[in-house]
C-alpha cells in the first residue's frame, strides 16, 4: 500500500526527537484518533535552522513527519508557512487516499510551530 | 531475511497433502456434479464423500452441511436467511458486540428491513454476560447469534449454554465458528446449536470454501437462487476440487488436533510470558483461560499498531494490527472498545497469531526484534515522554 520512498522515510526517518531549548514548538492530532504530531524548531534571523518530530501514529504520519522537517529546515518562515500538505505527499511520491490526513498534521504542526514562536517573539 | 507468519488466524498455508488430494479434480474429474453421466456421477461422489466427512468430524448428518463460498457467505446466510424464515414469529435478534463484520454487516442489512438487533456487550475478557444475553430476549426474539472465538483477541464464549438458553425458548441459535474450527473439536449434537459457519483455509484448506451446518429442522431460506444444489438451499455449480480440498484439511487437521494443540499453545504462552516480562506497558487483551491457543493479542502503549506492523514486515514477521490505520477507517477495533481498552491504546494493538509450522526460535526472534521496535517508536513518540513525565511527578 505504501511506494518505496515511504517506506524509507519510515524505516530511517530524519529529524527524530525534540529540539534543547526550542524557539516554537507545534502539537496537533489527538490520541484517540490515534495520531498526534509535535515539531520544535529553532529560528535564526527568521529561517528554520532546526526541525525536529515526535510522532505518535502510522507509518504515513512518521514519513511525512521526517519529509516535512526536512523540507522547512533552511527556509525562511514565510517560505515554510507554504508547506502545504500537497507539496509534502509530491516529495514522498504519493500516498493512500485515506492517509492523506497524516500530511494535513505535519502542515498544521509546522504552522503551529511558527505560531507559537511568533507569539514568543511578541509579533 | 528469514521469513516468520505468525498470522495464522488470517489465513493458513494449503498443505502439500490437501493440494494433491484436490488436484484430479480440476481437469480429471471435472464433470458438473448435477450432470447425470458418468462424468458427473464422478464429480458427485467425490462431492458427497467430502460432505459426509465433514458431517462424521462434526457429528452432523450429511444433509445438515452446506457448502458455502466461505465465513462471510455462511455468516451472511445464516443471520438473513434464518431471520428471515421465522420473521413471522418475531423480527428480533440478538447478537454480540464483538462479532466478525460479517455478521455485523448482516445485521445492518436486517435492521435495514425492519429487524430490529440488540448487541449485547462483554466483560473486560471479552467474554459475553449471560443474564444480560437473557434479560435481552423477548417474546419476539427469533434469533440468537454468538461467535465461538473471537477472532481478535481468541475469547472463547459458553457457547453450550448460550445454546441451552436459546433451546429452552425455542430460539434458533447461531454460532460463527470460524476462529474456534480449527482448533476445537466441535460436536454439534453435543454442544447444541442450530446452524454453525466455518471456512476452510483458517485449517491448512483452499480459500473460497466454508460450511453452514444447519441441524435439521431449522428452517433457514436460501440466498443464492437459481439452482438446485445443496438441497436447492445454495444455487451455483458444486465447487468439487474446494470441497474435497476442505474435507481433507479438516481430516487430518483433527488426526494430530490434540498435539498440535499443545505445541502452539505452548509456543504461545512462551510468547506472551517473554513479551510480559521484558516489554514494559504491554498489555495482553482477552481472557487468560477461555482463549483459543493460538492468539496473543497485545496493545502496546504510546505507540501506534500500524507503524509496529510495518517495522515488523521490515523485518520478516507478519502480523495484523486492530489500529484503525489498517483498516482505512479512523475508529481502532470495535471489539478492543468493546472490552474496554482505551481509544489510544486500542490503536497500539497487534495480533499473534501461532501456528504449527512456527518453532521456538522464530519466538524468540520475534520477541527480541518486538523489543527494539517498540522501543524505536515510544522514542521517537511525543506521548511516551509526556507519560514519563507526568510518572516522575
Amino acid at each position: 500500500m505504501y511506494n518505496e520512498k515511504v517506506m524509507e522515510a519510515f524505516k530511517n526517518p530524519k529529524n527524530v526527537g525534540e529540539i534543547e531549548n526550542y524557539d516554537g514548538i507545534g502539537v496537533v492530532g489527538n490520541a484517540s484518533c490515534g495520531d498526534i504530531m509535535q515539531i520544535t524548531i529553532k529560528v535564526e534571523n527568521n529561517v528554520i535552522v532546526d526541525a525536529k518530530f515526535k510522532t505518535f501514529g502510522c507509518a504515513a504520519a512518521v514519513a511525512t513527519s521526517s519529509t516535512a522537517t526536512d523540507m522547512v529546515i533552511g527556509m525562511t518562515l514565510e517560505e515554510a508557512l507554504e508547506v502545504t500538505n500537497k507539496k509534502v505527499v509530491e516529495v514522498l511520491e504519493g500516498l493512500p487516499p485515506q492517509k492523506i490526513h497524516c500530511s494535513v498534521l505535519a502542515e498544521e504542526a509546522i504552522k503551529k510551530a511558527i505560531e507559537d514562536y511568533r507569539s514568543k517573539q511578541g509579533k | 531475511m528469514q521469513k516468520i507468519y505468525l498470522d495464522h488466524a488470517a489465513t493458513t498455508a494449503v498443505l502439500p497433502e490437501v493440494v494433491e488430494k484436490m488436484l484430479p479434480y480440476f481437469s480429471g474429474v471435472y464433470g458438473n456434479a448435477s450432470s447425470q453421466h458418468f462424468y458427473g456421477r464422478e464429480a458427485q461422489k467425490a462431492l458427497d464423500e467430502a460432505r459426509d466427512t465433514i458431517a462424521k468430524i462434526i457429528n452432523a448428518h450429511p444433509s445438515e452441511v452446506y457448502f458455502t463460498s466461505g465465513g462471510t457467505e455462511a455468516d451472511n446466510w445464516a443471520m438473513k436467511g434464518i431471520a428471515r424464515a421465522y420473521e413471522s414469529k418475531g423480527k428480533h435478534v440478538i447478537t454480540t458486540a464483538i462479532e466478525h463484520p460479517a455478521v455485523l454487516g448482516a445485521c445492518k442489512d436486517l435492521e435495514r428491513v425492519g429487524f430490529e438487533v440488540s448487541y449485547i456487550g462483554v466483560n473486560k475478557n471479552g467474554v459475553i454476560d449471560l443474564d444480560k444475553l437473557v434479560s435481552e430476549i423477548r417474546s419476539d426474539t427469533i434469533l440468537i447469534s454468538c461467535m465461538y472465538a473471537n477472532n481478535e483477541i481468541g475469547t472463547i464464549q459458553p457457547i453450550e449454554q448460550i445454546a441451552k438458553i436459546a433451546k429452552e425458548r425455542n430460539i434458533a441459535f447461531f454460532t460463527d465458528a470460524v476462529q474456534a474450527m480449527p482448533v476445537i473439536d466441535i460436536d454439534v449434537k453435543k454442544v447444541g446449536m442450530d446452524a454453525m459457519s466455518f471456512s476452510s483455509h483458517k485449517f491448512n484448506g483452499p480459500k473460497g470454501i466454508g460450511v453452514l451446518y444447519v441441524r435439521n429442522g431449522l428452517k433457514i431460506k436460501s440466498m443464492v437462487s437459481g439452482g438446485h444444489q445443496e438441497r436447492t438451499k445454495r444455487g451455483g455449480t458444486s465447487n468439487v476440487a474446494l470441497a474435497v480440498g476442505m474435507a481433507e484439511a479438516l481430516r487430518l487437521n483433527r488426526l494430530t488436533l490434540k498435539q498440535d494443540y499443545a505445541y502452539v499453545e505452548g509456543l504461545r504462552d512462551y510468547f506472551v510470558k517473554r513479551v510480559e516480562e521484558e516489554i514494559p506497558f504491554a498489555y495482553l487483551n482477552g481472557d487468560r483461560q477461555n482463549r483459543v491457543p493460538s492468539n496473543a493479542d497485545f496493545s502496546f502503549e504510546f505507540i501506534e499498531g500500524e507503524s509496529i506492523l510495518f517495522s515488523l514486515d521490515l523485518e520478516g514477521i507478519a502480523v495484523s494490527s486492530g489500529s484503525a490505520c489498517s483498516s482505512g477507517s479512523l475508529d481502532p477495533s470495535h471489539v478492543l472498545l468493546a472490552i474496554g481498552v482505551e481509544e489510544a491504546l486500542a490503536h497500539g494493538s497487534i495480533r499473534f497469531s501461532f501456528g504449527k509450522d512456527n518453532t521456538k526460535e522464530q519466538v524468540d526472534y520475534t520477541v527480541d526484534k518486538l523489543k527494539e521496535i517498540i522501543s524505536r517508536l515510544r522514542a521517537m513518540s511525543p506521548l511516551y515522554k509526556l507519560n514519563s513525565e507526568i510518572k516522575k511527578v
